[in-house]
């Protein structure tokens, strides 16, 4: 057990699956002798050779193809596009190769393919380079997709994904490389694409991911000074969502509120509100909120930019009106 | 050469242009739907590119790949009951006619985006030489894939870190219904692979002595550590794009000129935007693969009667694919939610998953 920052968590798991499994490479835009944009690849150049820490051209879709066709002769590829902005020049690789080829060829070929890749809204750069685009990628068949919220879940959902035979994207975030947290090398994982309750809580579910679940935690402590004690479920992957664990937090709570940083047109929350309202309307006792960034490209100035993604008070007011049905189930 | 290769050859061109008449058959009669890209005039290409293969090496093909298929091995049966929609299509009905996939024949794919097989074939000459193989990858592509990004980024890296690839253009002219002049700065491909470095070569695509000459050369090379190598393949389909395009943009004193040129297509007494029948091709004695045939015959590779008894062969093994694709059952969905899922059989999933 020790405390690491986030992309520390990422490092020691890229080390720990190079060295047990001769297959596994990885490729990149400087993630070799540069260590990797947010030094996730960094010293495995040194360790591991060029064969297997490959630095390469600004080329997106071309070396993310590469890992599909190095997956289709067995190696286990890992794939790092510098920041998600870019995997829009891969779409094709991952859409329509990586996510198809197990498929089309009537299950011939396993895709042991991982990418990883940051998203998010990070500290003003632009609307080119703040974007979130998993609802783009969620609900396509055929790929699988994790969120880690924290350095354990970054280590071990990064591993779990590197084993696996299908393509999954480890999609990380840019503002929590440098989060600590504790991380237990030893621990049992939980199944990759398992949600996690962070925190309990009776009066309302608060459903949500990736960087947004610190900020959940820190809302329900708010929260719970004023007497709502609010529960929050760590989805930890978008693709597939394990539906049961949502389920279950709402036949508990009896509201829910859904916490994304991706805009709300089309988004996360969209997916999310649909199926539950599906799946638990009887277990509700109020329609299902939705706190989300706005449908809006970033702005660069700063105090915009914050006011473009969900805030904690946008949180507490959601959460409050909810209890309180005080917007009359429609808001 | 000696008479048991010049018979394969001969052998395999029969075999190209009887399943494409039968598929284009089948097509027309309702059985095969959905996109139909036909190879019928481009058969020097795969059957001399593919003969200069060895059974270690990889192939990545396009969405017009059944004969690329077919002339490595995969059973006519499993070809075509792929274009059928049948199970026991090599890709169990999940692929159709564009994605023909088969892993014992290390055949990575067709594939129906144009440009894709240049990063499938990257990645696959990546792993050959990760694990230090004397295999070779062949990549073919048309000449409209030329000007994708994934061409120009793929040459590159190829070249970069000198994988085992030999990259084969079949330059049939025209990107769809685009013709060359109209799409493309410079209209001898194999020009552009020398901005990366990498050594090409043209050859007379429709003369399949010449493209397996040239494609074996090059495998050596690429074999022997020399970094990839491009072959650019002057051809010529006979056909539209696909079993949709009737091929208008085209002159007929073009189609009709091509037609008198090529050495196995020449059988075609009026170009008319309609497909020849079999009937018709195996009345005329211009067809080229009459001509091919000669050409064997007159270097003692062959006599009539071992013509006719290959023929009725080639024939009777394609009537009987296409029986067997009529006959073989539809996949279920539990086969498509199966084909989709196999391969997380180790792992332990969520209980919501199909």
């Amino acid at each position: 057990m020790s405390n690491v920052l986030y992309w520390q968590a990422l490092n020691e798991a890229m080390d720990a699956e190079l060295a047990a499994d001769e297959t596994v490479f990885t490729v990149g835009e400087d993630v070799g002798l540069y260590g990797g944009t947010y030094r996730v690849t960094e010293g495995l150049l040194a360790k591991y050779g060029e064969w297997r820490v490959r630095d390469t051209p600004i080329s997106e879709n071309s070396f993310t193809g590469l890992g599909v066709g190095a997956a289709l002769l067995g190696l286990r590829p890992v794939v790092e596009i510098m920041t998600i902005n870019f995997a829009l020049l891969a779409m094709d690789a991952i859409v329509n190769m990586a996510a198809k080829i197990p498929f089309m060829s009537g299950g011939q070929f396993p895709m042991p393919l991982t990418i990883r890749m940051p998203g998010g809204v990070a500290r003003q750069l632009g609307a080119q380079h703040s974007q979130r685009l998993e609802a783009m990628l969620m609900g396509i068949p055929g790929l699988r997709m994790v969120v880690p919220a924290t350095p354990q879940d970054a280590y071990w959902q990064l591993r779990q994904a590197i084993r696996s035979d299908d393509p999954i994207i480890v999609l990380e975030h840019e503002l929590l490389y440098f989060r600590t947290g504790e991380l237990d090398e030893t621990a049992v994982a939980p199944p990759l694409h398992q949600a996690r309750v962070s925190r309990p809580g009776r009066d309302l579910t608060c459903i949500t991911y990736s960087r947004m679940v610190s900020l959940a935690l820190e809302t329900a402590e708010a929260l719970a000074a004023e007497g709502i004690e609010m529960e929050v479920v760590d989805l930890r992957s978008l693709a597939p969502i394990d539906w049961k664990t949502c389920e279950q937090s709402v036949s508990r709570t009896h509201r829910c509120l859904i916490v994304e940083e991706d805009n709300e047109c089309g988004g996360v929350g969209a997916e999310i509100t649909a199926t539950l309202q599906a799946r638990s309307f009887f277990q509700l006792d109020a329609p299902i909120r939705r706190v989300a960034g706005l449908d809006l490209p970033t702005p660069f100035n700063g105090a915009l930019e914050a006011q473009s993604i969900p805030q904690k008070k946008d949180v507490v007011q959601a959460a409050k009106e909810l209890v309180t049905n005080a917007t009359g189930g429609v808001s | 050469m000696d008479n048991t290769h010049m018979t394969g050859l001969l052998r395999d061109m029969l075999r190209a242009r009887a399943f494409e008449e039968a598929a284009a058959q089948s097509y027309a009669q309702g059985e095969i739907v959905g996109f139909l890209h036909l190879y019928p005039g481009e058969e020097a290409v795969a059957v001399g590119v593919l003969h200069a293969a060895e059974p270690g090496d990889y192939i990545v093909s396009t969405y017009r790949e059944h004969v690329h298929a077919l002339v490595r091995g995969i059973p006519a049966r499993a070809i075509m009951a792929e274009l059928y929609g049948k199970k026991t299509g090599v890709s169990a009905g999940m692929g159709g006619s564009m994605h023909i996939f088969d892993r014992e024949r290390r055949f990575l794919g067709g594939y129906a985006i144009v440009g894709e097989t240049l990063p499938i074939a990257l990645g696959a000459a990546y792993a050959v030489a990760y694990r230090r193989l004397p295999e070779a990858v062949l990549c073919f592509f048309g000449d409209g894939a030329v000007n994708q990004g994934t061409f120009h980024e793929s040459l590159n890296m190829a070249a970069l870190w000198r994988l085992p690839i030999l990259f084969v253009c079949e330059n049939n002219h025209y990107q769809i219904g685009t013709e060359i002049h109209r799409h493309s700065a410079i209209t001898d491909v194999y020009k552009r692979a020398c901005g990366y470095g990498i050594p090409a070569e043209q050859a007379d695509g429709m003369d399949v002595l010449a493209v397996h000459a040239a494609a074996r050369r090059l495998l050596d090379r690429v074999r022997g550590g020399d970094g990839p190598q491009f072959l650019e393949l002057s051809t010529y389909r006979f056909r539209g794009h696909s079993m949709a395009d009737p091929g208008t943009y085209r002159p007929q004193a073009e189609v009709k000129a091509h037609e008198a040129a090529d050495p196995i297509a020449a059988a075609i007494h009026e170009i008319s935007l309609s497909y020849p029948s079999r009937a018709e091709l195996a009345a005329s004695d211009r067809d080229s693969l009459k001509r091919f045939a000669d050409h064997c015959c007159q270097g003692g590779h062959l006599d009539d009667a071992a013509l006719k008894r290959l023929q009725a062969e080639v024939q009777a093994e394609i009537d009987d694919a296409v029986r067997h694709a009529r006959e073989s059952p539809a996949p279920t969905l539990d086969d498509a939610w199966d084909a989709l899922l196999r391969n997380r059989r180790f792992e332990t999933l969520l209980e919501n998953l199909p």
